[in-house]
């Protein structure tokens, strides 16, 4: 935790868009990352259908067949805000040369330990997509679920999401919509009364509206291919894609084979 | 033994190494039986080569002696579909015999004509009976050469214990090798060694009856009909066996009380023939027993749990349920089409094999299911076990009732062929 509230500010000319409480509040979760019944019982449950919507859009974009065990084999993927490496670990099971990138340096090493023991090879950092972005680093995948409605300044860290995509690849970004129903459910319901999340983890004000991100997003020079709404069935305690935007959803776009001049 | 630990290394070696895959992508089925080796070739096939799947049992060996000391079961059609979409089917299906209608009679052995109370006509859709009769070395043998093909590792020894941790389990070999996976299934049968080793708990009791089986032949032809007498001391089941070598055969399944069962099996060959001749009548002209006839002691039970950390149980090894209605296997064989949908999703998702989601989801959709089968089965064998009046009309009256209304009947064929209810991929003809 002193690790990561000590970290040297990044250089002047990159704008750092990390929110330093956000970042503490997660650290302090960072030990019940990996315990299904623990406090991100909510983020097990939806994990299935956010890597079920990357499988079957990569699948579909880059040619591959999804029923395969490996079929994101060879394809490099970054994984914003990677936490504990939950969405890491079934996307380097299905084949991919995953990065998870997370500000809190005790996520970092949550994850790291977590994919040693079960023998996966993924590479973690504690630093941020605009460090990336300022080596130009580029990947066929970038992921940033539910890490928007979290940050200082949505505009400049959509432009580093973007930033780190290849020619021809694949941004995928999840987050909560600004309606009243989201009001309803993710914050009044998800924190207050089923207390699936700790109050306080999210603010209404700084959620983003599928519009705005689709505009955030092509005034980066790619172009939307799909947006997916996520909605909880109580009924059977689990999370599928659907129609309905209002509340979680997900969306997926893609940078043209050849940059713009 | 010395044979079966030598082919045991040979394969265990290539094995160490896997195929350069993690231990999450790694399954060791103990048990080379039918449900062992249909979850082992479902895996390897539904992961198109994404699974490393070896399959642990002496009787490995060699392949099945076949003929007509092979024990024959009812495949009913939801479990044909099975193997049609594994592509089994067609090197058992010249062999296997349709059911084409069933009857059940309730009498009493001396009752000079044994009144038919119920006769279903079994076809599912039209040209697909609702079972066949195969026997099953045939099956073992099919199997056992389609997942050498898919690329399963079959080793002739025995599992003899295994550790299981959050990451992996380590599975031990009669060879004293120790060999990493992510997932060990149980398929080693009703006295599972493996169940006990995860000590989990069995619950169950003996009927105090023995099922009596051979094969018979006859003179004529059984004309692909199944004959269910239910007599005082238990059912009498005759089902048609495809003819070979000129030779008309049925198999049977002959029901008595311990007891009687022990004093039949010592009595000599001439008396126990005109034992059978009283219960199997002369419908088919003159008999002749093809095979010894043995006795398996009947007995329900179930396993408190079907699965625990890396481990799971399929087949008889997680159920036991009476013979009445042939269901044994067929319900052992849809554990594993829900199994083996159930870890196969899961690892297209990037989950671990042994995905504890995944797991409990398997154990919610079969041991209710297993437990619905157990009490309806065992329901039968009290109902007609017994020569009781209000028994008898009351059966009578049930089936009369069945026999007047053609939707009920309807039910049952789909439900005799495992086709009710929410159907696992594999068991509707699909590809996993």
């Amino acid at each position: 935790m002193a690790g990561t509230t000590s970290e040297p500010r990044h250089s002047a000319g990159q704008r750092r868009t990390v929110d330093e409480r956000e970042v503490a509040r997660f650290a302090a979760l960072a030990d019940t990352w990996w315990d299904p019944r623990g406090s991100m019982r909510v983020l097990h449950k939806f994990n299935p259908v956010r890597v079920g919507y990357i499988r079957d859009e990569a699948a579909r974009h880059f040619g591959r067949d999804p029923s395969g065990l490996t079929c994101l084999h060879g394809l490099s993927v970054v994984d914003i805000g990677c936490g504990g490496g939950l969405l890491c670990e079934p996307l380097a099971r299905l084949g991919a040369e995953v990065t998870g990138l997370d500000p809190a340096a005790t996520n970092v090493e949550v994850a790291r330990l977590h994919a040693e023991r079960g023998g996966l090879a993924i590479t973690y950092r504690d630093e941020t997509v605009e460090a990336l972005a300022a080596r130009g680093e580029r990947f066929d995948i970038v992921c940033a679920m539910e890490v928007v409605e979290h940050v200082a300044d949505v505009g400049a860290f959509v432009a580093a999401c973007c930033a780190v995509v290849k020619p021809g690849g694949l941004l995928f970004m999840a987050t909560i919509n600004r309606t009243l129903k989201s009001y309803a459910l993710a914050i009044v319901g998800a924190e207050y009364v089923l207390r699936w999340l700790p109050r306080g983890t999210h603010s209404w004000e700084k959620f983003v509206t599928p519009d705005e991100l689709t505009d955030a997003i092509e005034d980066n020079g790619l172009s939307v291919l799909d947006r997916t709404g996520v909605v909880y069935n109580p009924l059977a305690d689990s999370w599928r894609p659907s129609h309905d935007l209002d509340v979680n959803y997900m969306l997926v776009a893609a940078r043209p084979e050849q940059r713009e001049a | 033994m010395a044979a079966a630990t030598g082919t045991g290394r040979k394969h265990g070696e290539g094995l160490q190494g896997g195929r350069g895959l993690p231990p999450a992508r790694r399954v060791v089925i103990g048990g080379g039986g039918l449900a062992g080796l249909t979850l082992a070739l479902s895996l390897a096939k539904g992961s198109a080569g994404g699974l490393d799947v070896t399959v642990f049992d002496p009787a490995l060996a060699q392949p099945a002696p076949g003929g007509d000391a092979s024990r024959a079961s009812a495949i009913a059609a939801g479990v044909r579909r099975m193997f049609e979409a594994l592509g089994v089917w067609s090197a058992v299906a010249d062999r296997a015999e349709p059911i084409l209608d069933m009857v059940i009679t309730d009498s009493r052995l001396a009752d000079p004509v044994r009144p038919s109370i119920l006769n279903f006509s079994g076809e599912v859709t039209p040209g697909e009976p609702f079972a066949h009769m195969v026997e099953n070395d045939d099956l073992i043998n099919a199997l056992a050469a389609a997942c050498r093909q898919a690329g399963v590792t079959l080793v002739a020894e025995a599992v003899m214990g295994f550790s299981a941790g959050p990451d992996r389990v380590s599975v031990t070999t009669a060879s004293g090798e120790e060999i990493e996976a992510g997932l060990l299934v149980a398929a080693d049968g009703a006295r599972s060694r493996l169940r006990d080793m995860a000590d989990i708990g069995w619950i169950g009791r003996s009927y105090g009856q023995v099922g009596i089986v051979a094969t018979i032949g006859h003179e004529r032809p059984h004309g692909g009909r199944a004959i269910e007498h239910f007599l005082p001391s238990g059912p009498f089941a005759i089902l048609p066996l495809a003819t070979r070598e000129g030779r008309h055969r049925s198999s049977i399944v002959w029901t008595e009380r311990t007891a009687d069962a022990d004093y039949l099996l010592q009595l000599p060959a001439e008396d126990l023939h005109e034992e059978l001749e009283r219960r199997f009548g002369l419908e088919l002209g003159e008999i002749t027993l093809l095979s010894p006839a043995r006795g398996f002691p009947l007995s329900i039970g179930i396993a408190r749990r079907f699965v625990a950390e890396r481990f799971a149980l399929v087949g008889d090894a997680a159920h036991l349920v009476h013979p009445i209605a042939g269901q044994g296997i067929n319900i052992g064989l849809r554990d594993v089409a829900v199994l083996a949908e159930k870890i196969i999703d899961a690892c297209r998702l990037g989950r671990d094999v042994a995905d504890e989601e995944a797991l409990l989801a398997y154990e919610r959709a079969r041991r209710f299911d297993t437990v619905t089968m157990g009490i309806a089965t065992d329901g039968l064998n009290r109902l007609f076990s017994n020569d009781f009046l209000p028994g008898r009309l009351v059966r009578d009256l049930g089936f009369g009732l069945v026999e007047r209304m053609p939707a009920v009947k309807r039910f049952f064929i789909r439900e005799a062929a495992g086709l009710v209810g929410a159907v696992p991929r594999l068991m509707r003809g699909e590809a996993l």
